[in-house]
């Protein structure tokens, strides 16, 4: 076996170490949701379990970020923001209390 | 009854509309910023007169969020009157709203319990529908700055909300 290919094989091994260890920290990911104008931005978010969500109000009410089956409920002012993490997969509809107009969706992935 | 409601909330409407159209061209930024100030003055008055009488717990929500809402929105609109250097000018559109408003609280006051959430709620429903009718078509349109524009725009998604949060809380007491 030649030099070069030793150190291809080494080269390689490390590669595939780094990208098991990237994809089990990208597993942890902070996904950002502005509210403005009315309306959540990102209207649909792709997520999965350990996830973040982060809403932030840029708007001049305060809005809430309700789960329609009740389980969560944040009231948000103007600044301010509001988090939750993914406890478990499922798909959620969430809206504003204050504004049902404005409605928001995340899909959650095991 | 129903009929009787659906004639006051027209009148209201070609109250506004009229009064906004009868000054046509002649409706300038000063006068349109006043007329969504007015607007929002009169929602507050109605808030405050539901969170004195109301005991149940939806119309004290929903008026709660009337209060806070109408005065983010007009403080928003007072900074940007100043910030224009514009005063706002009362005009036959503002009047109309003002007095409709203040004739509607007359009759509530007189009411109690059910009947008076029922009323405050119905008023609230066709009050936004009438507001925002005339900021998409008459006021929105007519705005020449594009931060008043903008500010009526975001007004109206805000009172669009209102208007439907209106209608769950009315279904209540249907």
């Amino acid at each position: 076996m030649s030099t070069t290919m030793r150190a291809g094989f080494v080269f390689t091994g490390a590669m595939v170490a780094v990208s098991i260890w990237g994809s089990a920290v990208a597993r942890a990911e902070t996904i950002q949701v502005a509210i403005d104008k009315v309306a959540y931005n990102p209207v649909n978010i792709s997520a999965r379990v350990g996830d973040t969500i982060v809403w932030m109000n840029k708007d001049i009410v305060a809005h809430t970020a309700t789960n329609r089956d009740k389980s969560w409920d944040f009231m948000i002012f103007p600044n301010k923001s509001a988090k939750l993490t993914l406890k478990k997969a499922g798909e959620i509809d969430y809206y504003c209390k204050f504004h049902p107009n404005m409605k928001g969706h995340i899909s959650v992935k095991p | 009854m129903m009929l009787n409601k659906i004639a006051a909330a027209f009148a209201t409407l070609l109250l506004i509309s009229g009064a906004a159209s009868a000054q046509g061209a002649k409706l300038n930024d000063a006068q349109i910023a006043h007329i969504a100030y007015t607007a929002g003055l009169a929602d507050i008055a109605n808030a405050k007169l539901a969170l004195k009488k109301t005991k149940n717990k939806d119309v004290r929500a929903f008026a709660q969020d009337m209060e806070r809402d109408h005065k983010a929105v007009n403080d928003k609109a007072l900074a940007l009157v100043k910030k224009l250097k514009v005063t706002p000018q009362d005009n036959p559109t503002s009047k109309a709203i003002a007095k409709g408003q203040a004739d509607e609280r007359a009759k509530l006051s007189k009411l109690k319990g059910k009947a008076f959430d029922k009323a405050y709620i119905d008023n609230e429903v066709a009050y936004h529908k009438t507001v925002d009718g005339a900021l998409q078509n008459t006021l929105i349109p007519s705005a020449q700055n594009g931060e008043l524009k903008s500010l009526l725009e975001t007004g109206l998604k805000i009172f669009q909300g209102h208007l439907e949060h209106a209608e769950h809380v009315a279904a209540e007491f249907k």
